[in-house]
């Protein structure tokens, strides 16, 4: 009798297809007419700037998983960023020489190029959720600032790496000759790895946030992301509650440095940027996680807003760029006396004012 | 066969030997209760139960199956449940996630809602505060809290750490109140305690605990009325 209770419970296929499929169509839906009508209104500099604040979406929220769900402290976020947008990058500039010839962008809208790009995506992504997998794997041993510490040494090393590979090869005839392991050790240096095509639009931008924002959403809501929150919470009592705390903040750790690696990608194709290892070093780990502590540990509508308002920001206060970084540790001391929560806490924006949620949702 | 059996057990916190050689058995269906002062080691044979602490050396069985060294998050799975001292509710979250984190290791949705729907008629305070944030409550409902979301596991032993900690006298004495209907609803409980006045009246059985030693082992009752546990742990009265 109880396993007919049981199975009159679980829902059926036409209450789960539209709430998994739903929310995944309906952001392809807003990418494209981001692409299609707003970006012709607008013009290339608010182009750009709307997949930079996209770009810092999707890093904020994806560190959010880590250091706002879980409650790890990792500040070397733009280290995961950096291997997604190399492997990446690499992917699509090395083999466009091959597929074509030339690393010029080829086909349009869903054309050859496009896809290559996409599979450079989640090559990228993959890849710096193996790193992710490497770095999660101390976790298990360290806490607070030691885990930070690890975090940070991982994206330094890094970027001393990458500032160690060879000039990029751009003559067809050699990268036809060399072998995958050159090509791998060849991109860029110091100098940075120029040359990769400008694939990434505001639609692919937008698509992958859109994901990353349904996955972020429903991980908050199940009873997976309640684990991940049960660790920030109390890490004894999470055990107690039978849940595998180590298997948690790996899972963490993975699943956000593979999104940090898709950003890393679509940073990598964006126009009018180079992928350099400087650019992806501890300054840009520790923008997306100001970003974090300014929206609220936790809140996925808080990093959303936060990397907004600081991406559009350093735009509006050209002029006063050199005051960045004072703005910046200003607005965490203040932020850490008045409001340590962050702006908005654990809850998201909707949710303001009263409390929140509770998990249970009423199923037919 | 006992329930729970600890035999020898040893713990070490780097040079600090914390549990010196304890034997201790709990039968199936009873209170059983370990009592003593600060630092006596009373805390730490309960994680070392469930898991949170490693013994150095000893045997632990749990219905016959050693259990010493497993992770605590298997020992959840074979119906061990720990409600931690301090309480150790989730503070940000709401009254209704913790709950729905003590049942995280079982899928069978209609015995959760039966359970949940116990435990709220064990703790009817908690049914109003569902959408609460847990570190909102007061000591007494967080503690409750702490066991409702214990017993959402359905363990069959139930390890208490300190329940009356820092709660009034009132809140105390409904707290051992519902210790009791949990167990004559037929779950056996392992109860750490320092108000061991309290702890001995609802318990069968009652284990003395001195710097990491078992020195008394008694039926509560006998307990209650040695005086030496009397002018150590009861006030003298």
């Amino acid at each position: 009798m109880l396993s007919a209770r049981a199975s009159a419970l679980r829902p059926g296929l036409a209450w789960v297809l539209p709430r998994a499929v739903g929310p995944l169509v309906a952001g392809v839906v807003v990418a494209f007419l981001l692409q299609l009508v707003v970006v012709p209104i607008l013009g290339p500099f608010y182009e750009k700037l709307m997949m930079d604040i996209g770009i810092n979406c999707l890093l904020a929220v994806s560190l959010n998983l880590v250091n706002g769900f879980t409650g790890q402290f990792s500040i070397g976020h733009a280290g995961f960023m950096a291997v997604g947008g190399y492997v990446a990058g690499a992917v699509t500039y090395y083999g466009s020489f091959v597929l074509w010839g030339s690393a010029a962008v080829h086909g349009g809208f869903l054309g050859g190029g496009d896809l290559l790009f996409l599979l450079g995506c989640v090559v990228g992504g993959l890849f710096a959720a193996g790193a992710g997998y490497l770095v999660g794997l101390p976790s298990l041993r360290l806490r607070g600032d030691y885990l930070a510490i690890v975090t940070l040494g991982f994206g330094e090393i890094l970027r001393v790496l990458l500032q160690q590979t060879g000039d990029v090869i751009f003559v067809p005839a050699q990268i036809e000759q060399a072998s995958a392991f050159t090509l791998a050790t060849s991109l860029g240096g110091a100098l940075g790895f120029s040359g990769i095509p400008f694939y990434t639009t505001v639609f692919w931008v937008y698509v992958m946030l859109g994901l990353l924002l349904v996955v972020a959403y429903r991980l908050k809501e199940s009873s997976e992301g309640r684990a991940f929150l049960s660790i920030r919470e109390n890490e004894i009592a999470a055990e107690a509650m039978g849940i595998d705390t180590t298997k948690y903040k790996v899972r963490a750790f993975v699943l956000a440095a593979f999104f940090a690696g898709i950003a890393g990608a679509l940073f990598a194709h964006e126009t009018g940027t180079t992928l350099n290892p400087r650019e992806l070093g501890f300054q840009k780990s520790f923008d997306i996680v100001i970003m974090v502590v300014l929206g609220g540990m936790g809140s996925i509508s808080g990093a959303l807003l936060a990397a907004g308002l600081l991406t559009i920001l350093p735009e509006l206060l050209r002029e006063f760029s050199d005051w960045r970084l004072v703005v910046y540790a200003v607005t965490l001391i203040v932020m850490m006396r008045v409001r340590p929560q962050g702006l908005f806490g654990i809850r998201e924006i909707w949710e303001l004012g009263r409390p929140r949620r509770g998990a249970q949702e009423k199923r037919p | 066969m006992a329930m729970l059996e600890i035999r020898n057990l040893d713990v070490h916190y780097g040079a600090i030997h914390a549990l010196k050689g304890v034997s201790l058995s709990v039968e199936a269906g009873q209170i059983v209760t370990l009592i003593g002062g600060n630092g006596a080691g009373k805390t730490t044979t309960l994680r070392a139960i469930s898991g949170l602490l490693r013994p150095t050396s000893g045997e632990i069985l749990f219905e016959g199956q050693p259990i010493h060294g497993r992770p605590p998050h298997e020992l959840v799975r074979l119906g061990l449940a720990h409600s931690p001292e301090g309480r150790g509710v989730f503070a940000n979250l709401t009254v209704d996630e913790n709950l729905d984190l003590g049942a995280y290791t079982r899928s069978d949705k209609a015995g959760i809602a039966a359970d949940r729907d116990r435990a709220l008629r064990l703790f009817p305070r908690l049914r109003e505060r569902l959408q609460q944030a847990a570190g909102t409550l007061s000591g007494g409902e967080q503690q409750m809290l702490a066991m409702a979301r214990a017993l959402l596991a359905r363990p069959r032993l139930l390890l208490l750490d300190e329940p009356s900690l820092g709660l009034a006298p009132q809140v105390v004495r409904t707290i051992f109140d519902i210790i009791r209907e949990i167990n004559a609803a037929g779950t056996t409980i392992l109860l750490v305690e320092q108000n061991a006045h309290m702890a001995l009246r609802v318990a069968h059985h009652g284990y003395v605990l001195e710097v990491g030693r078992i020195v008394m082992s008694e039926r509560a009752s006998v307990l209650a009325a040695s005086d030496d546990v009397r002018k150590a742990y009861l006030g003298g009265h």
